[in-house]
């Protein structure tokens, strides 16, 4: 869909009405990642983690920049359906899709089941509560060990062919392809929910959590659909990378996994869709630069790139980027 | 009254020893331009607080149209018509007027937790938030963000956010509050030109519109109801003269 004529819209309502059309630069966007399969055909492993990670990110998105609900422990879903995804496919059901949307509807449910204690809580004790239950889902999974391997990982993961075809094959391939659909359908799913009636409810809970019962909204009922997406996402999130690594490490479940995908979020910028995906990929591929040419400092090199955003791109890389937008049509609107 | 819409009963409240609200009976007809004054602390805000759900009466009951809504959460009670506005702007910062208004709408439809379908499918609310913002002037300002607009303006959104509710009941707290004198004009057009059928409660330190607006006048002292009356009555009781002009300290 390349819509490069703009179609004359007369008033702001009819603005409104399509502004959930697809964009020429959504296309580009998507184009380019399957460009990765040409022009890098030795980083698939990378991009397919890119993918997954950026979904993981997406998922906190809904819920952290429309919601305005902070969660610090969002790896319990992640890691919750990485575990589902992986058990199920190392006592006999291997098949990647049926394991998928199983493992998404799991930490959906778990979701569900934790949202009313969320709807009820604000700033610090919202952050204790998040991160606690991932805690807690950590210790059992480490403590499980007759059904997680404990700290020795998930192992003996065996994913059958998707579609009893394409094999997972050793390049990465079939996984980066596979992960990138994945995304993408649920980038789909995401971008209705923004621009449906109940995303501006969530934005507009963000924004004034006082005065959104006052216009009729029910925020409770609005926090537990918000967060039982959210969940699933991040949980169909952890499946694929316990599918296309055939393995799942405790790590899924670490607290290092909360903060890291809130500061990938952070980084690409919050309540666009598209930060999680870009602050994912600056931080992986900063990451593996990094960490291959300085292995024991890399860290310190992902600390600068944090100060650098923060204090030069407030909103993040894509808060960045449109700023340089505006500034570029000011120029251009200041030149005729 | 037989055509009472909005009622108290016996509606009291405390913040630990402070009685903020004492034995409130009150009842507001169909179409009432009815205003509420009182010095700063009477308990005026906190009247309405406790009309649309935010605080939890001690003691007492609310009733809309006979019906019995003190133990309902404020987002029900604006189902069922209670429509407010905020002495302090409380809007949605982010979004714009015509997306705010356009959500409460939806939310009036009780299309609020629809998640799956674009507001393509809800073409026909947002061009009734954009119609409204038409009719508030507000139009000109449709597609800034909120914290982007003037405070005139963002007191006419707060007017278009609770008409949007197509509220029987509409209860303004200071809608002129803060306003600079060469922006009331519109706002006091925009309030004059509300609906006829819409019962209207209004908490205004501005006597002007006060007593350009009100039929009848409520004066609230320390949690309690002292007066009630015409703006005339008003005018010339010695109680709310000594209230107002005896014990100016008081008042600011």
């Amino acid at each position: 869909m390349f819509a490069f004529a703009k179609p004359a819209l007369a008033t702001p309502a009819d603005r409104l009405i399509a502004a959930a059309r697809w964009r020429w630069y959504e296309t580009a966007f998507w184009l380019g990642t399957l460009l990765v399969l040409f022009a890098f055909p030795g980083y698939l492993q990378l991009a397919s983690q890119i993918a997954i990670v950026g979904l993981f990110a997406l998922s906190l998105d809904l819920l952290m920049g429309y919601a305005g609900i902070i969660s610090l422990g969002h790896a319990a879903f992640f890691g919750f359906g990485a575990y589902v995804a992986g058990i199920i496919a190392k006592y006999g059901w291997g098949e990647p899709l049926s394991g998928m949307v199983i493992a998404g509807l799991s930490a959906g449910l778990l979701g569900l089941i934790v949202s009313p204690i969320i709807t009820r809580l604000h700033g610090i004790a919202l952050l204790m509560v998040t991160m606690g239950l991932c805690v807690l889902l950590f210790e059992a999974a480490n403590r499980a060990v007759w059904l997680t391997g404990g700290d020795d990982g998930l192992q003996g993961v065996e994913i059958w062919p998707i579609f009893g075809t394409f094999t997972f094959d050793l390049l990465g391939r079939t996984a980066y392809l596979y992960a990138l659909i994945v995304l993408f359908l649920m980038f789909l799913v995401a971008r209705r929910i923004v621009h449906s009636p109940f995303g501006l409810s969530l934005q507009a809970m963000r924004d004034n959590p006082r005065r959104a019962p006052a216009i009729g909204t029910d925020m409770g009922e609005r926090v537990r659909i918000v967060y039982t997406i959210s969940a699933a996402m991040a949980g169909v999130a952890g499946a694929l990378i316990a599918q296309t690594t055939q393995f799942v490490a405790l790590e899924v479940l670490s607290f290092q996994r909360s903060a890291e995908i809130m500061i990938i979020l952070i980084l690409g910028g919050t309540g666009r869709l598209f930060g999680g995906l870009i602050g994912a990929a600056v931080f992986m591929i900063a990451r593996d630069q990094l960490a291959t040419s300085y292995p024991q400092y890399w860290y310190l090199g992902i600390g600068a790139l944090l100060v650098a955003v923060v204090m030069f791109a407030r909103g993040g890389v894509m808060g960045g980027f449109d700023r340089l937008v505006r500034w570029w049509r000011a120029r251009a609107g200041a030149g005729r | 009254m037989s055509d009472v819409i909005l009622a108290t009963e016996g509606l009291s409240l405390s913040f630990g020893a402070l009685a903020v609200t004492q034995d409130v009976n009150y009842g507001l007809p169909k179409g009432a331009r009815y205003a509420l004054i009182g010095p700063n602390g009477a308990g005026k805000t906190t009247l309405i607080n406790l009309l649309t759900g935010v605080f939890a009466p001690a003691a007492g009951r609310i009733l809309l149209s006979g019906e019995d809504i003190t133990k309902l959460a404020p987002h029900e009670r604006v189902k069922r018509g209670i429509a407010r506005t905020f002495q302090i702007n409380t809007l949605f910062g982010q979004l714009t007027p015509l997306q705010a208004v356009t959500l409460a709408i939806c939310e009036r439809r009780g299309h609020g937790a629809r998640w799956l379908a674009s507001l393509r499918t809800h073409k026909d609310a947002v061009e009734e938030a954009y119609a409204l913002l038409e009719l508030l002037n507000l139009a000109s300002s449709a597609e800034r963000t909120t914290v982007e607009l003037a405070y005139g303006r963002q007191r006419l959104l707060e007017i278009a956010l609770a008409l949007a509710m197509k509220p029987k009941v509409l209860l303004l707290d200071e809608p002129a509050a803060g306003v600079p004198v060469g922006e009331s004009g519109e706002l006091f057009d925009v309030i004059s030109n509300l609906p006829g059928d819409i019962a209207i409660l209004f908490i205004e330190h501005d006597m002007n519109l006060v007593f350009k607006f009100a039929k009848r006048i409520t004066v609230m002292v320390s949690g309690r109801i002292i007066v009630e009356g015409s703006p005339r009555e008003i005018a010339a009781d010695p109680q709310v003269r000594e209230v107002y002009l005896g014990r100016g300290h008081h008042h600011g």
